[in-house]
């Protein structure tokens, strides 16, 4: 199959395409076991991590993705506001052009930043994150995660706790959930539910007592204060009160239940410590099959060869 | 100034009902004559067969950036673009840097547009000082110099007390208010229209309902006072339907409507070209059907073009980060023509209606008719013509617009001001 040049988001993505990055994944994640974790795939191959926003984890997860595969890899971080207006993206994307590089893996706060790079440079693009947008690769590791887990994703019930509205990781998921046939289900106030969200084929609950038992998969969501101070939620204490995974509410899911969560967590906010560090949670996983993931897309979009 | 004869052009003039192929002579600046055939050996001929001949548009909303914003468009380029696109009279909105509150600044754009020589340029006054909606503007003085109406354009007048006092200082002169209608709360800051796209693209959208709400003030006021509001670019089915109700029960209301909100829908957005970011955004296909069917019952009286000129520096950033606008003067009759009367059955007369009398009523001009003794402003259409929207063809100092390198049908060829050939394009 010949991949597409960029990766932007889940939404684009067939089941065939989707199926390729996580059985790749599963390849790698056995090299990742070995003593000597690392494979020449992409040898003499330069990828550029973009990342205007803060983000530790996913950027580290990249960089040791491509040096797993023998790639060279440049880091670039800067956070800068959405209005603040230096260089523009535009000069920055004729800059990454005029240097060469092959991958280009973008954060920014701006919904089709990544876009708008991928159709201005000939080096592939992965979206690391595009505002409220999409992250496509921590929906893939999710995927590859739940399906490691239960075997498939075709009728799984995932429910999404938590503020979707402002969530590109709630986005990808839905759409890759949606394409591989999965019941998606969210869960959270009114206020941090995005319109017309039904029309995607997503169930919609405000009460989460009535539904835990239900579902296979809880993700939960970071939730942000600044969300608090824009009146969407009258304080963090009501939300953990009504939305929060505590251990009385993670004993009444299904025995074989699992609590997944992109991070950062607010521990005792969406999710209690004893919560996030139970047999239920597999948050350390999703990290672990992240890097194996990433080295899939990279992989992938490079043009890597199996050696 | 010889006369000039365009000879066998269909006639389309909405005011006196006729739709025939007729002559027209123009003789010192005014139609001497409607006849079927025309003998004039001394006239310039301009053919017309295959040719519609409809009053010189006019357009109610647009922007000129000037004074303020040179590298964006002037009053000279903005004329240009307005009279290619077939306008003989356009009234450019006071959002201007500094805006358009006192008499020097009318004065200013009467004097460039004369200079200019090409449409009528009849700026709208803001109506608070400094288009912060607190004082009112001198809307006497303003008039007084030539302003054709009062607007905060960019901005509704929020405070409720502010509009209210408007609306009855209004009455003194009969003038309209232009009302920007969308509450700036409820909108906030959205980037699109708010709606299963903006949902599925993670853009903060702007609701229908942030429209809806100040219609429905807007028109108790105007109810409340008996003053003339006009409420402008309206996109929403909520927004038509509440003006129709209001106009059954005889509030004195005008509206208009833009080809961005017929022609397209907010699926366009998902090419995050910042060409399509306007204000108020691209809505849904209900809405736009519901657009189309105000046009068709007259409850929308007229179509504008809120020609909003944007460098391409400020355009090519993040999608957030790009301003709200699209220059409209170059395609609007084109939109009009593949869309109303191509696609939608539209009657020619009926359009033309909100493009000519029904703007010029508003803002109570005697323009926008073609018959013996009136100014010849005319504009002769080829309707279908196909052309392609081509960068360096663009009269407008701006090039935003989305519609760059694709065909269009529908083409202006020549604009008649004040008996003058101001415009012609070969075929």
């Amino acid at each position: 199959m010949n991949p597409k040049k960029d990766l932007l988001g889940t939404e684009e993505l067939t089941t065939q395409e989707i199926y390729q990055y996580l059985d790749l994944a599963d390849n790698f994640l056995e090299v990742l076991a070995r003593p000597i974790p690392i494979v020449p795939s992409l040898r003499g191959k330069t990828i550029l991590t973009l990342f205007f926003e803060s983000s530790t984890r996913t950027q580290i997860s990249f960089s040791i993705a491509a040096k797993r595969l023998s790639a060279d890899v440049v880091n670039f971080s800067q956070a800068t506001s959405s209005v603040k207006k230096g260089e523009t993206l535009l000069d920055t994307a004729r800059n990454i052009e005029a240097m060469k590089v092959d991958g280009v893996v973008v954060r920014h706060s701006a919904p089709g930043a990544a876009k708008f790079l991928s159709e201005r440079l000939e080096a592939f693009v992965v979206n690391a994150g595009d505002g409220t947008h999409e992250h496509p690769t921590q929906a893939l590791l999710d995927l590859m995660t739940m399906r490691r887990h239960f075997g498939r994703i075709k009728k799984l019930n995932v429910l999404i706790v938590g503020d979707i509205a402002h969530s590109r990781v709630a986005r990808s998921n839905i759409f890759g959930l949606k394409t591989l046939g999965a019941r998606v289900a969210i869960c959270a106030p009114p206020t941090l539910i995005p319109v017309e969200i039904d029309d995607l084929g997503v169930e919609v609950f405000y009460n989460l007592d009535e539904i835990i038992h239900d579902f296979d998969v809880i993700m939960a969501l970071r939730i942000q204060l600044e969300r608090q101070q824009a009146g969407l939620f009258p304080s963090v204490r009501e939300y953990r009160t009504f939305y929060g995974l505590t251990k009385e509410r993670a004993g009444r899911m299904k025995a074989k239940g699992v609590i997944m969560h992109p991070g950062p967590t607010n521990r005792g906010i969406e999710i209690d410590p004893d919560v996030a560090d139970s047999d239920k949670s597999v948050i350390l996983e999703q990290v672990k099959n992240g890097v194996a993931l990433r080295m899939a897309v990279l992989f992938i979009h490079a043009g890597g060869k199996i050696e | 100034m010889s006369n000039i004869l365009i000879k066998g052009a269909r006639v389309i003039d909405p005011k006196s009902k006729l739709d025939a192929v007729r002559d027209i002579l123009i003789a010192d600046g005014k139609v001497a004559k409607i006849a079927k055939v025309i003998r004039d050996k001394k006239a310039r001929e301009l053919k017309g067969k295959g040719l519609i001949a409809t009053p010189g548009l006019i357009d109610l909303h647009c922007h000129l950036r000037d004074p303020g914003r040179p590298d964006e468009e002037t009053i000279e380029t903005g004329s240009q673009a307005a009279v290619a696109g077939g306008f003989t009279s356009i009234c450019c909105m006071p959002n201007t840097e500094p805006p358009i509150d006192n008499e020097g600044i009318v004065n200013y754009i009467y004097k460039e547009a004369t200079r200019v020589s090409l449409c009528n340029v009849f700026p709208i006054g803001t109506i608070t000082k400094g288009r912060v909606g607190k004082e009112l503007t001198e809307f006497g003085e303003l008039l007084r110099a030539g302003a054709k109406g009062f607007s905060d354009d960019g901005d509704t007048v929020a405070d409720n007390n502010v509009f209210r006092h408007a609306l009855e200082y209004s009455k003194v002169f009969d003038v309209p208010i232009l009302e920007h209608p969308i509450d700036r709360n409820l909108a906030q800051d959205g980037l699109m229209n708010e709606g299963l796209v903006s949902t599925r693209l993670g853009l903060k959208g702007s609701p229908a309902i942030a429209e809806e709400v100040i219609v429905a003030r807007d028109l108790q006021l105007a109810k409340f006072t008996g003053a003339r509001l006009h409420l402008c670019h309206i996109s929403t089915k909520g927004a038509v339907d509440l003006i129709r109700k209001a106009k059954k029960e005889g509030i004195r209301v005008t509206c208009e409507t833009c080809p961005q909100y017929f022609y397209f829908i907010d699926e366009v957005l998902e090419s995050f070209d910042a060409n399509y970011k306007v204000n108020p955004p691209i809505r849904g296909e209900e809405d736009r059907q519901a657009i189309i069917k105000g046009l068709k019952d007259g409850t929308i009286d007229c179509i504008a073009t809120d020609h909003a000129p944007h460098c391409q520096a400020e355009k090519e950033l993040e999608f957030a980060n790009a301003p709200y606008g699209m220059i409209g003067f170059e395609t609007a009759i084109s939109l009009v023509i593949m869309e109303l009367i191509n696609k939608q059955k539209m009657a020619w007369s009926d359009v033309i209606e909100k493009m000519t009398v029904n703007p010029a009523s508003v803002i109570r001009e005697k323009a926008g008719s073609i018959s013996p003794g009136s100014v010849a402003n005319i504009t002769l259409i080829s309707p279908g013509e196909t052309w392609q929207v081509a960068e360096d063809k663009i009269k407008s100092r701006s090039k935003n617009t989305p519609l760059l390198g694709k065909e269009l049908m529908g083409r202006v060829r020549n604009v008649i001001i004040k008996g003058v050939i101001k415009y012609s394009v070969k075929s």
